[in-house]
């Protein structure tokens, strides 16, 4: 009853709600947040196809998926907070110095 | 009696997931945002047990609710947050920004649903009876096949921690 095709539309719809969220908000940690949103519903769609072909490399590529995202999570924050350090907000809005 | 419990939980972990990721794109305080996508990762780490992947699920709720959100709790509470709250939320293209996400969303969606015979199958808890435990099987692969991205996977996160204490870090003026 329920199907492969469900988890990949759901995966779908989470996907395209990250993406909303990192073309909508100005914090720029909560872009961050819609950014591990959409790795999340990749892995949906990972783990979902190796359910479907009984296959475990679907699986380890969504632990890699995972590693990599906190590694990325980790020095993504620190050079936020290098940033907060230096210009003292965290609005993408206000961070344009590279603006000509 | 299997099927409908099992239709029932995906339902239920599914409304839960797209409900909070939803709310975690529209709060207007960056901490609830937060403890909202640590719900909707909770869900997803639900659906990961559904789909018999336990030591995904297992992994994504330690490293994904348990390190990586409270890093980002951490973040936030060294970031001012008070002040944040005053200033507008969505950027001036917010209307542009929706009709592109739906756009993409129903791309997705037809996609999904014009090729729907070929995913069709599949999606049940089907491999009760005759595996071995799923950790084990994963763990059996990730020391043979996969060795090599396992370790460099291990030297990435040396890496990245490096990076963080030293991007982080004082200044030492």
């Amino acid at each position: 009853m329920i199907d492969t095709s469900h988890y990949l539309v759901l995966s779908a719809i989470v996907f395209s709600i990250g993406v909303v969220g990192v073309l909508t908000r100005r914090n720029i940690i909560i872009i961050f947040m819609s950014i591990e949103l959409m790795l999340n519903a990749v892995n949906l769609n990972l783990v979902a196809f190796a359910n479907r072909l009984q296959d475990l490399n679907g699986q380890i590529f969504a632990i890699f998926v995972i590693v990599v995202a906190a590694a990325e999570a980790a020095v993504g924050l620190g050079i936020v907070i290098a940033l907060f350090r230096n210009k003292k907000t965290v609005n993408v809005d206000e961070i344009d110095i590279m603006k000509w | 009696m299997e099927a409908i419990l099992h239709a029932g939980l995906f339902y239920l972990l599914a409304a839960i997931l797209v409900v909070f990721a939803v709310l975690t794109i529209l709060a207007r305080n960056p901490v609830h945002s937060a403890v909202y996508l640590i719900s909707a990762l909770l869900s997803m780490a639900g659906l990961f047990f559904l789909l018999g992947a336990e030591f995904v699920g297992a992994v994504q709720i330690l490293v994904y609710v348990g390190g990586i959100m409270v890093l980002f709790l951490f973040v936030l509470m060294l970031v001012n947050v008070g002040e944040i709250e005053k200033e507008r939320r969505a950027s001036r293209q917010w209307r542009t920004a929706i009709v592109l996400g739906c756009v993409l969303a129903i791309e997705l969606v037809y996609l999904l649903a014009k090729g729907a015979g070929i995913f069709s199958g599949g999606g049940g808890a089907s491999l009760v009876e005759e595996r071995t435990l799923n950790t084990e099987a994963v763990g059996r692969l990730l020391y043979t096949e996969y060795l090599l991205p396992f370790e460099i996977a291990s030297i990435l996160l040396l890496v990245a921690m490096v990076g963080a204490v030293v991007l982080a870090g004082r200044d030492s003026r």
